[in-house]
């Protein structure tokens, strides 16, 4: 096949279609951009959530935990917490979340430990505000089952 | 050597090195936190060892790239690297930075860290594989412009090839496409969204480039085959890379809260990455069979050949495997993902260093014709054991995942087995990985003594 292919062929395929996809991309890019604060409920993104965010990546959660299938895979999912844990009552999660992040490390022998992370009561109540926006984002109905 | 500014290649060549073992060694320590969780624990909680595992795996590819291109790059322009100095500063800048993240990691807990290097003025910390430091990021920026302001005046200079070009619209888009890693926003799927302009776009787009190359350059060198032949598959590979590879980053946006369309498109485009791969198998081997020169660093050869089929494993055959979206939608963040993440920055990238190193440390340690016979075959050796042990843990975690997404993803909500569980019954498979971990560790050190083994004086 490549003999009837000449490099002055092989290189216009490049730069033809190397340019069509960048322009694909960057269109889509956009169209994203624009469709993510309803798809996310960006309305909904508080002080709290924001500030719970800020827990989430200042304590490295991600190095362990996976949110929305991203991250690492040493630790449960986290992106449906709310509903798994919480039964999608707001009250009942935060004191759920409350009581789990201050019994760790569980002194199980052998069991995957997670660190003591000496978060405030309000750093806490950030956290599950942010878990608890993240479970509302629409992800094509992802995870397949509650266990995520 | 033909150019004396070659030699600030070593350096680069051996700090790879260095950390590559570093970078096994963590992960050999995580396997074990696999199975016992107490191992190391508090000291080295599981998050610290995973941020040093791949950020050395990051730098330490970085710092291949970077060693293979001041190599080849005198020899492509034909003439000496614009500055060699800079070179060297950028080294040690890089070396200082590097090892002083590092120890931040190890040393110092994350948030802290993060109040230490004033996240909270411009947060860019916290996300998988970019935990570094902002005021890292900004100087890993100043290190990559330096380089290829190096390599681009080097080039403009001296004589232009196809794989210089190439190779330097590679590291363009390299540095472009990390600037997206200082992307902030209080919506977290904006981050993800642009994390993986990072992140895809580098190991499935330009470092494919790179990666081309690199592959293009040893083969030039070892076979002699005409430069109209070589420039002819080289764009067709990177012509399949940018094709298939950019609207591919698609296959990563089907669960995180971005529209429907990336389903079809992501699919889609995503279905044709393996071809470039492919086309590296056919571009190594069709080179050899078409030789003109019988050159005598063999293992170099052999290196560039696994590159392109463990390269063509692991980021094609393992990538197609999750990459259709009714597929993904069990597969998303399971071991699997981990297996395909294992095999494909080995095959292509850690081997297209070593198959860099095999070819230019000879040169640079004196030896025109490659290390001796002797040589050749104790790192012929270390390439079967770290080839075996990295396909070895591969099938491993792909059976881990396999077996995960059968008790926990299919069943419903009522009879799906909970993450702790599942792991739990993934121990004995857990264990086959680490022993697989320790023979790839045992193959790097057999690689590292091929360096020591001297020429067979001969006895009369």
């Amino acid at each position: 096949m490549t003999e009837r292919i000449t490099k002055d062929m092989a290189r216009n395929i490049y730069f033809g279609g190397g340019l069509f996809a960048i322009l694909v991309f960057v269109g889509l890019t956009f169209d994203t951009v624009k469709q993510i604060p309803k798809l996310s409920h960006a309305s909904k993104i508080t002080k709290s959530v924001a500030l719970g965010k800020k827990v989430w990546e200042n304590n490295d959660c991600v190095g362990c935990h996976t949110l929305m299938g991203e991250g690492a895979y040493y630790a449960p999912e986290l992106g449906n917490a709310f509903k798994r844990l919480g039964g999608g009552d707001e009250a009942a999660f935060k004191a759920y979340l409350a009581g789990w992040m201050a019994a760790q490390p569980l002194h199980v022998k052998n069991r995957r430990k997670m660190p003591q992370f000496h978060l405030t009561p309000t750093q806490v109540n950030n956290l599950a505000d942010f878990l608890i926006w993240t479970s509302r984002v629409n992800n094509q109905d992802w995870p397949p089952n509650i266990q995520g | 050597m033909k150019y004396s500014s070659q030699m600030v290649a070593k350096p680069y060549f051996i700090f790879a090195l260095i950390l590559l073992a570093g970078e096994i060694l963590f992960g050999i320590t995580m396997s074990i936190q696999y199975i016992y969780g107490d191992f190391l624990f508090p000291m080295l909680p599981f998050n610290v060892l995973r941020m040093v595992h791949v950020n050395l795996l990051i730098v330490l590819l970085l710092f291949g790239f970077m060693g293979a291109t001041y190599y080849l790059i005198p020899e492509e322009a034909e003439r000496e690297l614009w500055s060699p100095l800079l070179a060297k500063i950028t080294f040690w800048v890089f070396v200082v930075a590097g090892v002083l993240t590092i120890l931040g990691y190890l040393f110092v807990p994350y948030a802290e860290l993060t109040k230490l290097t004033m996240n909270d003025l411009w947060p860019t910390m916290g996300r998988e594989f970019l935990e570094q430091p902002t005021i890292t990021k900004l100087g890993i920026v100043l290190v990559v412009v330096s380089y290829i302001f190096n390599v681009t005046m080097t080039v403009i200079k001296g004589r232009t090839t196809t794989i210089s070009i190439i190779l330097l619209t590679g590291l363009f888009g390299l540095a472009f496409f990390f600037l997206f890693a200082f992307e902030f926003s209080d919506n977290m799927i904006t981050d993800k969204f642009f994390w993986w302009f990072v992140v895809h776009l580098w190991v499935e787009a330009t470092w494919e480039l790179i990666l081309g190359a690199l592959l293009a350059f040893v083969l030039v060198k070892l076979t002699g085959v005409d430069r109209e032949h070589i420039d002819k598959w080289l764009y067709l590979i990177i012509a399949m890379t940018l094709i298939a590879g950019l609207a591919g980053t698609g296959h990563h946006f089907f669960y995180i809260g971005l529209p429907g369309y990336w389903l079809w498109i992501g699919s889609i485009a995503s279905a044709a990455e393996p071809i470039p791969f492919f086309l590296m198998i056919l571009f190594a081997y069709n080179m050899i069979k078409n030789r003109r020169i019988q050159d005598d660093n063999k293992i170099a050869l052999t290196w560039a050949k696994g590159t392109a089929v463990v390269g063509f494993l692991g980021a094609g055959v393992w990538g197609f495997m999750h990459t259709l979206a009714p597929v993904d939608y069990y597969t998303h963040g399971t071991q699997l993902t981990a297996a395909h993440a294992h095999l494909s920055f080995f095959g292509a990238y850690v081997m297209i260093c070593f198959t860099l190193i095999s070819y230019a440390m000879p040169i640079l340690r004196g030896r025109p014709h490659g290390n001796c016979a002797k040589a050749q075959k104790v790192e012929l050796t270390s390439f079967w054991l770290m080839v075996i042990g990295m396909i070895g843990l591969t099938l491993a975690l792909t059976v881990a995942g396999v077996m995960q997404i059968e008790m926990q993803r299919i069943p419903d909500s009522a009879h799906a087995m909970a993450f702790m569980d599942v792991q739990a019954k993934l121990s004995t498979i857990y264990i086959i990985r680490s022993l697989f971990g320790v023979m790839t560790f045992v193959g790097l050190l057999v690689y590292f003594y091929s360096f020591f083994v001297k020429e067979e004086r001969v006895a009369i």
